[in-house]
């Protein structure tokens, strides 16, 4: 399936390069090369892209292309979420998934990539099977690995992969036997002009970071789970169970991951829980452009809009901004024409707000379009769909856990035009 | 000089080179491990960056045999990247891959066949294959697994071993375990995709086993079973392929088979096509989108129409993922939203653009956005596509003029709307904007020229500002062949052009000489010179398409004695009235290909691309897909102290109808189709318990494999035992002694046949008969129960039930509702002052399990108490099962938590069998403990029955004095659990536990060590 990887750097080096069949030639990536010219954002990339002899599949995280290399046909989601989980991997081990953090890793990323594929085809992707074989390096590691000559490698071998719970270590102890829920929500939203909602909608995940000792099967109800009107599961749920109860059941993975993930129905109104006012605008003939913004919370339920950040692509004849905030810091780069606005906390006694003017380029006619807003915020303690986890409970194991849940409601692709 | 200097800088650097890599060797051919190891990091680094390091190959593949297993690890990872260059050094290391297939530990001999198999070397091509059939028996499914991996590399290295491989790939189809199904569907993909006909007989399996196969293995098997089941079932559309998309809602509610709407010949689909369709379902909920995306296309090619929707809210859900998955999600959902808008136009809104967006990203939603718009949406759309038009994107700014077009000559209604729209874009500052306005508005125009002669007129004055040469080309055309209705305008249109012309692009040179050539012929009185002034150009332009094209017109248009008969029909050539341009989405045609495969995302046929074939007009015999499977259970006798203690309780087998007479039976027994033990049942059981219980869940086993197939041996014999047994009351006793003799011998013989049958669930493990894996052989024998605890549980205390109490109790019995039941015995009393009427378990379960509920009681008198039977398939686990309790006025919540020892039954087997189990479940199946035991249980019995009272178990007999085995299989899912006993001294030993379903493992480790402890 996978023929060989690549990783790319936004500069177009290949830093890494591993081949699970035959070796295929660096060159095949000259095609990558030339449509990464052609594309006018590093985004704009096309996925998939069919050379003479190959099909390179590639994916782009944190500024680095990872560029597979195919053979013959394969779904392409199955390569591009392989891919990802590649990244997620690594982010997963060094922390974050540079090119730097993988130069320095290269002898874990490539025991990582030799587990994870056999023969292009995937093998152990599951977080906690691969801890089991390479153990993540720390710098405490690192250390005790230099003196005494011990390895990342696990000395065991992975009884996970044998289990008929594969995403589960064996012989897990725990001292402090907790289980944390973090439900959070994410609205995405389009706004128009006057205000009005075109779209609105509610996705939100569930993650769990449970470190219990055993064995331990814990089921988890809502006091109101019709409002997940679609969802999907880590394998360690049971289907069933949610089918004809609407509870989550499950033996977990030893750690962090991703319990759930659920899109609230699309037919219950989204509150939308802060406002703009905005006054942008251009003349005709004329050097300067008016920027006036003013945010303000709604329905909110008492919470506290926190960690609010305004961006703005600023239409290309914009030169400079000379603009005054309320509170919180501005910056525009000129070269981008990005707007940024780190406001910090909504005080709904003292709105915040951002006016003053923009110079343009002279001679330059009016641009067509008002710069699209983008916002992003934080609300803790709320899920703002209103989902409420009624109870935990474990079955199995003797010992009392700690249990704890946590709401939070963020931003997701919520824009404001204007 | 310089060439000298160059000399000597490559010298230099090749010295370098050389120099560091002579430094590796030396690292590496130390004795210090940390220094190898240090050697080989650096190596992986030279690799990883791409740089040659092969001239290390002797000193690094001198480690392949290293203890240090990082440095191991690296030395394969080596040795696959370079065997192939050094074939003859890379032999060296082949024996010590030999000697590790022989390993006990699996995962040993598992990563030895990986390396093996990676190792591209032609000349150990027999080693491999050898390799690989042994592997492919291996007890072991995890080297298995590597098998099947390693028959795909076996086949890229030397196709010739095609016929060999292939009959490993049949052998391991036959697998049952969820680890190796997704790569040995993947090496039969690969190897031998057409041959059908091995997955035949393992369809069914594959369908059940596939939710718990791992997610990359399910995309491969979902899409080798939708190209598998467009062979062999009908088509499940209707002939004239229109649907009402309103009924979709009724219709995937339910899961059970449905006919189509009334026809002629109404359709039925297979049962198996609907085994498929129903097993994928779930899988939409997976995380991984390339398993939603592979359910989705085997809904869209397999589904009836009208079920298809299902797929629609994991797609969109789909959409939050990455840009990648996006593209493709979005290319997919393009194509189906072509042929059924119907399912995807609720969710419009998620397919609005954000400026945020990548370019391919728009446009694709854009397309989407157009295919779903119709009527009664349009001016949503419209006005949403007013917005980006305005976008800084130009790119996408086009394609929403483009998308405008579509829906104008779509929607007839706002054909107009649409056009002045457009005709307002014309005078846009981007000109990118306004040449594809032109384009659009030249095919609108098209369509309906009669109203619109203003609009030429406009784009003509706009026309010194365009500078795009398509714009200016479509102008230019637009003006030729409507020139009749701008007749002032179009000669000097042509004036201008004449002046240009040299600097124009080819294109509007072509649509410059084809405006005279119709000028000329409509209005030759004004435009003769200038056509011939054009003329003249042309022919002397530096291309020879113009040159061609002039050359053309002129023979055409101007009659001399050399031009033929053609110039009579210049103007009916010229001037012929044109089909309008179809405006159609990029996705029409797409649905060629499989969705979500490669060649549907480039649109074009891939390498190994496996075309879906169309559905067969007959269905093929649907009877190939048939198994024979071996009857999982068999009964024999109690033959230990327990015996005396069974059931003393009084049995009320419902199925007798005491208070439902006959009615009833058929739904009883409607899975295993029996009548015959029912009757049989109401005559022997309520004076022999023991005797009565034990046949009758015998006699329902017997019956089902009667019902069947007769043609074997043993289900004559089984017959004659029946007949025996009934035959009379006093000859019982002398009956069931010889049915055991009889049956003890079968057992030593080949297991009894049974044919599969469709309308019956189909069971988890089924136990193929012909799976190689010699688990399945082994007598597994299902024993009454050693003892049976006497003790019951409170249900429900008659203060909350309102006068009605309830207590539970195991009677540790087969379930005879079900296999996988385990049967309880609720007792319940009246001890109220009044009549309690219609007694019975309520409809609704909140907790899941399968309830299988006693027939409801019509009246208990106060002061009366009464036992009836249930089964409750717990699902092997100690979750309790909740339920109500419900009277004619009221209803109780109860509940039943099983203690684990509860979920079993007992198996007899003999000391060697036991032994072979018990070889097979080492590792993670394994659990043990060492106990200390109060004094009280170290003799013999009372070891033994601390332990059978504990769990039901069956003991096995033992040679040894400290040794106790008992064993049991798990009711639900029929997993053996074996437990010994190893007595060190009198009071302390070690209790061992194996079985594969690991957390009832280690509960009962648990339970069982409380027990031997407690006096």
């Amino acid at each position: 399936m996978i023929h060989s990887l690549f990783l790319v750097n936004s500069s177009g080096d290949i830093f890494l390069e591993k081949h699970w069949k035959s070796v295929v030639s660096r060159s095949v990536c000259d095609y990558f090369f030339e449509a990464q010219e052609r594309a006018s954002e590093p985004e704009n990339v096309p996925p998939v892209i069919p050379t003479p002899h190959h099909y390179l599949i590639s994916v782009l995280r944190h500024r680095i292309y990872f560029v597979a290399v195919i053979q013959s046909e394969v779904p392409p989601l199955f390569v591009i979420e392989f891919l990802h989980r590649v990244v997620d991997t690594f982010q997963d081990y060094f922390g974050l998934c540079t090119e730097a953090a993988i130069k320095d890793n290269v002898v874990v990323v490539y025991e990582l990539l030799e587990e994870m594929l056999d023969n292009g085809f995937p093998l152990a992707t599951e977080s906690n099977i691969l801890k089991e074989l390479i153990k993540p390096p720390t710098i405490l590691r690192t250390v005790v690995n230099t003196i005494t000559g011990s390895t990342n490698v696990g000395e065991q071998l992975p009884t996970g992969q044998l289990s008929v719970v594969p995403w589960r270590r064996t012989g897990v102890k725990y001292t402090n036997n907790e289980a944390y829920f973090d439900v959070v929500e994410e609205i995405d939203a389009i706004i128009d002009k006057s205000g009005s909602t075109i779209t609105a909608e509610i996705q939100g995940v569930i993650d769990a970071c449970v470190k219990l000792t055993g064995m331990p099967d814990l089921t988890l109800s809502f006091m109101n789970p019709r409002l997940l009107d679609d969802v999907s599961f880590h394998p360690c749920v049971r289907f069933k169970r949610w089918e004809a109860e609407r509870i989550l059941s499950f033996i977990p993975p030893d750690g962090n991951f991703r319990l759930l993930s659920y899109h609230v129905s699309s037919q219950n109104l989204v509150a939308i829980p802060v406002y703009v006012k905005h006054n942008i605008t251009f003349r005709e003939g004329s050097s300067q452009g008016r920027f006036e913004l003013t945010l303000g919370p709604k329905q909110t339920m008492g919470k506290a809009v926190e960690s609010v950040l305004v961006s703005s692509q600023l239409p290309r004849g914009v030169l400079n901004a000379n603009l005054n905030a309320s509170q919180g810091t501005y910056t525009f780069d000129p070269v981008t024409k990005l707007l940024t606005w780190d406001v910090g906390k909504i005080n709904p006694q003292k709105l915040p707000s951002l006016k003053g003017s923009m110079s343009l380029q002279a001679g330059a006619s009016k641009p067509d379009e008002n710069p699209t807003i983008i916002i992003q915020f934080k609300i803790q303690q709320m899920a703002i769909s209103g989902l409420k986890v009624n109870r935990l409970d474990m079955y199995g194991e003797k010992y009392k856990p700690f249990k704890g849940i946590k709401y939070m409601t963020k931003a997701g692709k919520f824009q404001v035009r204007t | 000089s310089s060439g000298s200097s160059v000399n000597i800088h490559a010298s230099y650097l090749l010295m370098s080179v050389l120099h560091r890599n002579e430094d590796l060797r030396e690292m590496l051919e130390s004795t210090k491990e940390s220094l190898k190891l240090e050697a080989m990091k650096r190596i992986v680094g030279l690799i990883a960056r791409g740089k040659n390091a092969s001239e290390l190959f002797p000193a690094v593949v001198k480690n392949v045999a290293s203890k240090n297993i990082e440095l191991k690890k690296l030395v394969y990872v080596y040795l696959v990247r370079y065997a192939e260059e050094q074939q003859d050094l890379a032999l060296l290391s082949i024996s010590t891959f030999q000697r590790a297939l022989k390993d006990p530990n699996q995962l040993i001999r598992a990563s030895a066949l990986r390396v093996l198999s990676s190792i591209r070397v032609p000349i150990i091509v027999p080693i491999m294959m050898l390799a690989i059939k042994e592997a492919a028996t291996d007890l072991s499914p995890y080297v298995r697994k590597t098998a099947a991996h390693a028959i795909q590399k076996l086949y890229s290295l030397d196709a010739d071993q095609k016929e060999q491989l292939i009959e490993v790939i049949e052998k391991l189809l036959k697998d049952k375990s969820t680890l190796v199904a997704g790569s040995v569907v993947m090496a039969f993909e690969e190897v031998c995709p057409d041959r059908i006909d091995l997955i035949h007989k393992n369809y069914r399996k594959l369908c059940n086993l596939l939710v718990d196969v791992e997610e990359w293995g399910q995309v491969v098997i979902i899409s080798m079973l939708t190209r598998y089941a467009r062979t062999q079932f009908i088509s499940p559309w209707k002939e004239d392929g229109i649907f009402d998309e309103n009924s979709e809602q009724a219709f995937y509610e339910s899961d059970e088979e449905k006919l189509g709407t009334p026809q002629s010949k109404p359709y039925i689909m297979d049962p198996d096509h609907r085994l498929l369709l129903r097993n994928t379902k779930p899988l939409l909920q997976s995380r991984n989108t390339a398993v939603v995306m592979s359910v989705a296309q085997l809904y869209w090619h397999l589904a009836p129409k009208q079920e298809v929707g299902v797929i629609t809210k994991s797609l969109v859900r789909l959409l939050r993922s990455h840009r990648e998955v996006q593209y493709i999600v979005l290319q997919n959902i393009a194509t189906m939203s072509i042929q059924q808008k119907g399912i995807f136009e609720p969710f419009m809104k998620s397919f609005y653009v954000r400026s945020t967006d990548p370019t391919h990203i728009k446009t694709l939603k854009l397309e989407i956005l157009t295919n779903l718009a119709n009527e009664a949406n349009i001016s949503t759309i419209l006005r949403e596509f007013q917005t980006y038009v305005k976008s800084q994107d130009k790119a996408f700014a086009a394609a929403t003029i483009q998308a405008i077009g579509r829906c104008a000559t779509n929607i007839t209604d706002v054909t107009d709307t649409c056009l002045n729209g457009l005709v307002l874009l014309l005078s846009n500052r981007d000109e990118t904007v306004v040449a594809e306005s032109v384009v659009v508005i030249k095919k609108l125009l098209q369509t309906q020229p009669t109203q619109h002669s203003e609009i030429i007129k406009h784009m003509a004055k706009l026309f010194d500002n365009i500078t795009v040469p398509m714009a200016r080309a479509s102008i230019l055309w637009l003006i030729g062949e409507y020139c009749e209705r701008v007749p002032k305008i179009a000669p000097d249109v042509l004036r201008k052009m004449a002046k240009t012309f040299t600097v124009e692009e080819d294109i509007v040179k072509l649509q410059t000489v084809n405006l005279a050539a119709k000028l000329y012929l409509t209005n030759s009185k004004q435009t003769k010179l200038l056509t011939q002034y054009i003329l003249n150009l042309g022919k002397y332009d530096q291309s020879y398409d113009i040159r061609d094209r002039t050359r053309f017109i002129r023979q055409l248009i101007v009659p001399n004695e050399k031009s033929g008969a053609l110039s009579k029909y210049a103007r009916r050539i010229l001037l012929a009235s044109k089909p309008a341009p179809m405006l159609e989405s990029t996705f029409k045609d797409r649905d060629r290909f499989q969705l979500g495969t490669l060649s549907h995302t480039i649109n074009s046929k891939a390498t190994g691309y496996l075309e879906l074939s169309d559905w067969p007009t007959a269905a093929p015999d649907s009877s190939v897909r048939n198994v024979e499977v071996m009857e999982p259970v068999k009964k024999e006798i109690s033959w230990t102290f327990g015996a005396a203690s069974e059931c003393h309780v009084k049995e009320w087998v419902p199925s007798m109808g005491k208070t439902k007479p006959l009615k009833s039976d058929d739904k009883f027994y409607s899975d295993s189709g029996e009548e015959e033990g029912a009757g049989e049942e109401g005559t022997g059981s309520s004076s022999e318990d023991s005797s009565s219980s034990s046949s009758s869940s015998s006699s329902n086993e017997e019956s089902d494999s009667e019902s069947e197939d007769k043609n074997s041996k043993h289900s004559e014999e089984t017959d004659s035992s029946q007949s025996d047994k009934s035959s009379g009351h006093s000859d019982k006793k002398k009956a069931d002694k010889k049915k055991r003799l009889q049956l003890k011998k079968k057992a030593k013989k080949a297991a009894p046949k049974e044919r599969y049958q469709m309308h019956r669930p189909p069971t988890h493990h089924p136990l193929t008969q012909e799976l190689w894996n010699l688990r399945t052989f082994t007598p597994k024998m299902v024993s009454s129960p050693v003892f049976v605890p006497m003790s019951s549980h409170e249900l429900l205390h008659r203060m909350t039930g309102k006068g009605l109490a309830a207590q539970y109790h195991f009677p540790r019995q087969p379930c005879i509702y079900g296999n996988k039941m385990v049967s309880v015995q609720l007792t319940l009393t009246n001890s109220s002052d009044h009549t309690l009427e219609d007694i019975s378990i309520g409809e609704k379960t909140s907790s899941g399990q399968n309830i299988h509920r006693f027939s409801s009681i019509e009246r208990l008198e106060p002061g009366a108490s009464v036992t009836v039977s249930m089964g409750i398939d717990f699902n092997d686990s100690t979750q309790a099962a909740n339920f109500q309790l419900c009277t004619k006025e009221d209803q109780f919540s109860v509940s039943i938590q099983p203690v684990v020892g509860e979920l079993f039954l007992p198996v007899t087997m003999t000391e060697q069998d036991f032994r072979k189990e018990q070889g097979k479940l080492q590792g993670m199946n394994e659990t043990s403990a060492t106990i200390t035991m109060a004094p009280e249980n170290t003799s013999n019995q009372a070891l033994s029955k601390k332990m059978v009272s504990v769990a039901n178990m069956g003991v096995v007999p033992t040679g040894e004095d400290s040794l106790y085995r008992f064993a049991a299989k798990s009711v639900s899912s029929g997993d053996l659990v074996l437990v010994s006993v190893d007595l060190t001294d009198s009071s302390s030993g070690r209790l061992t536990i194996n079985t594969e379903k690991t957390v009832i493992g280690s509960m009962l480790l648990r339970d069982l060590k409380t027990a031997l402890a407690q006096p």
